[in-house]
């Protein structure tokens, strides 16, 4: 609980130090007006939307009114679409969770065997077919890997959709287009395109820890009392990587989120990473603040189930020695 | 006919530098009821023995030659699925490092009960009453509470008790036993013989001790088989090579137990170090590191009257080299 609690505060400090740093940042970069106002508006209308936005007053005084509205849960309204910040920014998670969650697991359910078999095959084709493939796999720029699939699957195949997201169906209350088999036809593509990096990433530390754990005592034990292979693999070993692999996809489940942005202009995919690629061009500032903040919110939240995960996996580590 | 008789083994490693030829016709055996201790230095092939039994090398490794007999029955290169209904059922192995045997993820219970489900069939519950009974013969203290905790939770000398529990749980005929008390501080080790001794005696059961200090055979095993380079160098009754070792290699080996010697005199010690695997003597094995060496020693050595020293009729007795 201590954990947990210390867990909360850390978020609370981080989103703080965040919201202050994006703030100033945006303010360097430009004056939102300029973009905003029709270049033929004249000078009282000028004063009266800068007034209206608050874009008079003073940087400190600016940000102290943003933390205050911060703390009744009001992130502010866009001073694009003039709509609240965070639920733009809602309306348009579902999309990105559902690929980042399709990708993860696309490329643990294929990575875990492909890498165990290339660690407990190592040496045979096999085995060095499955690891030039993940070299392959991570070494690939993911704009041109997207653009190839597409090419391929899309145009000359005529497999699955050019871009775009599919219907949405209801399950358990969750609106996703995991649901219809069209949304599934159309989220394959970039889902694999997300997942190829991470895929390849899954695919090397289950090797490696395949490996290593093969040669422990224990495995030798397992056999020598007579245990079947398949009891050994799925049991002894697997158990026995899962560290690193839970550490990966935690870590990159939060980056697949927040970096979703080439996946999703390619495939025209519409997640938050189209939106925060606007509203960072227009000096949106209220949406790139909510933004930045959420995803502080998802990595930290992403970090304690791991640590979590990591306590019901190996029970030598105990949560509040986890990660000081 | 013995339980167990190995005949002439030859176990080798195919390796990148070389034919590493661990086990160079090994021949022993054991009975029911009796306990042979094999010793010999480290890199001498003792596990590489006990493993070759077992059926468990790997590559680059493979049984190249010989016979391995048990109950009857020629077990070397036997098709793996059939190795594997014998091993941890009739013949079972404990290994040295107590901390790395048992898996660190899984409960005790967890560990226990499949050894059990993997050779019989048995209900679950049954199963576990039965791991639980074996884990209180073992002399771990309220069995009922501690099948449930994780190795990590054990000590080293407890753990080790954990295992041979588990080695005990299909009623093995065999166990062998690879240098299970080595980690072990000298009253655990103690404790940890004491208990084999009488798990043994009861059951019956046939027991290969592998160590490589003489110094625990006494009083335990019946039979001492010396392993040096890959090959047996002598074999005897366990009194009969203590008081009168007849190899050189054994001779230097009790001379460095220290309760051998006589008060006040120096330990002994075999001058150098064992030859490298892939560069051994083309004659006796020994012989660079023997004080007995002379011309003639340059032949590779049978063993004869299970000893591997064509001199060891004309050396002279252990007690006058003493003096
Ligand atoms: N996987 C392997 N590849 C190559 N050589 C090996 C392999 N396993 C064992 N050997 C070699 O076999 C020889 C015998 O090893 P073994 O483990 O049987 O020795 P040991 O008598 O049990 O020694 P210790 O007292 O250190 O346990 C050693 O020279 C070792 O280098
Ligand atoms: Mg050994």
């Amino acid at each position: 609980m201590v954990f947990v609690i210390r867990r909360l505060l850390q978020a609370l400090f981080l989103g703080l130090v965040m919201s202050a740093l994006v703030f100033a940042g945006i303010f360097a970069v430009g004056n939102p007006v300029d973009i905003l106002i029709d270049p033929d508006a004249t000078q009282a209308e000028r004063a009266r939307l800068i007034a209206q936005l608050g874009l008079d007053r003073p940087f400190h005084e600016q940000y102290f009114i943003f933390l205050g509205n911060l703390l009744q849960g009001d992130f502010g309204n866009s001073f694009v679409y003039n709509r609240p910040a965070l639920t733009l920014i809602l309306e348009r998670m579902p999309a990105t969770l559902e690929l980042a969650f399709a990708a993860i697991v696309i490329a643990v359910v294929l990575g875990i065997p492909l890498g165990v078999y290339a660690g407990l095959r190592h040496g045979t084709p096999g085995s060095q077919a499955v690891m030039a493939g993940s070299i392959l796999g991570f070494s690939v720029p993911n704009f041109w890997q997207a653009i190839m699939l597409i090419m391929v699957f899309s145009v000359m195949l005529g497999w699955f959709p050019v871009s775009g997201r599919g219907e949405v169906g209801t399950f358990l209350g969750i609106r996703s287009s995991l649901f219809t088999l069209n949304g599934l036809h159309h989220i394959a593509l970039p889902a694999i395109n997300l997942a190829i990096g991470h895929l390849a990433l899954v695919i090397r530390l289950a090797r490696s820890g395949t490996r290593e754990v093969q040669a422990q005592d224990f495995i030798r034990f397992a056999r020598a009392k007579g245990l079947s292979e398949p009891r050994i693999v799925l049991v002894h070993l697997l158990r026995n990587i899962l560290i690193p692999i839970v550490t990966l996809v935690g870590m990159s489940f939060g980056g697949l989120i927040a970096f979703a942005v080439v996946t999703e202009t390619i495939f025209a995919w519409p997640g938050m990473g189209k939106l925060i690629i606007d509203s960072i061009r227009m000096l949106d500032r209220p949406v790139v603040v909510a933004y930045l903040i959420v995803i502080v919110v998802i990595f930290i939240i992403l970090n304690l189930l791991v640590d979590l995960l990591y306590s019901l996996i190996d029970p030598r580590i105990r949560l509040d020695e986890a990660r000081q | 006919m013995s339980l167990l008789q190995i005949d002439n083994l030859q176990t080798h490693f195919f390796t990148s530098a070389g034919v590493v030829k661990a086990v160079d016709g090994v021949s022993y055996a054991v009975d029911r009821g009796e306990v042979l201790a094999v010793v010999g230095e480290s890199g001498s092939g003792k596990s590489v023995t006990g493993l070759s039994v077992m059926g468990l090398i790997d590559a680059p490794g493979r049984v190249v030659g010989g016979a391995i007999r048990f109950d009857g029955r020629e077990i070397a290169g036997l098709p793996n699925a059939e190795m594997r209904k014998l091993r941890g059922a009739r013949i079972a192995m404990i290994f040295q490092d107590p901390m790395m045997t048992l898996n660190p993820v899984l409960r005790i219970d967890t560990q226990m009960v499949e050894t059990i489900l993997a050779h019989r069939a048995m209900s679950r519950s049954e199963a576990w009453a039965l791991s639980r009974d074996t884990l209180g013969r073992v002399g771990i203290p309220s069995p009922d509470e501690r099948m449930r905790a994780y190795p990590h939770q054990f000590s080293g000398g407890m753990r080790q008790r954990v295992a041979i529990a588990i080695a005990l749980l299909n009623k093995p005929d065999l166990i062998i036993a690879d240098e299970p008390t080595t980690a072990l501080d000298v009253t655990i080790q103690a404790q940890i013989l004491h208990l084999m001794q009488g798990l043994v005696e009861e059951e019956r059961t046939a027991l290969v001790w592998i160590t490589h200090d003489l110094s625990v055979v006494a009083g335990f095993a019946d039979r001492v088989a010396v392993m040096y380079a890959g090959e047996i160098v002598e074999e005897a009754r366990t009194d009969d090579l203590i008081a009168a070792p007849r190899h050189p290699y054994t001779r230097g080996l009790i001379g460095s137990v220290p309760s051998r010697n006589l008060r006040g005199r120096r330990l002994a010690q075999i001058p150098g170090g064992a030859p490298p695997a892939l560069n051994r003597p083309e004659g006796c094995r020994f012989a660079p590191r023997c004080a007995f060496c002379t011309e003639g020693c340059e032949r590779p050595q049978e063993l004869r009257d299970k000893v591997r020293c064509w001199r060891a009729a004309e050396l002279p007795e252990y007690a006058e080299a003493l003096a």
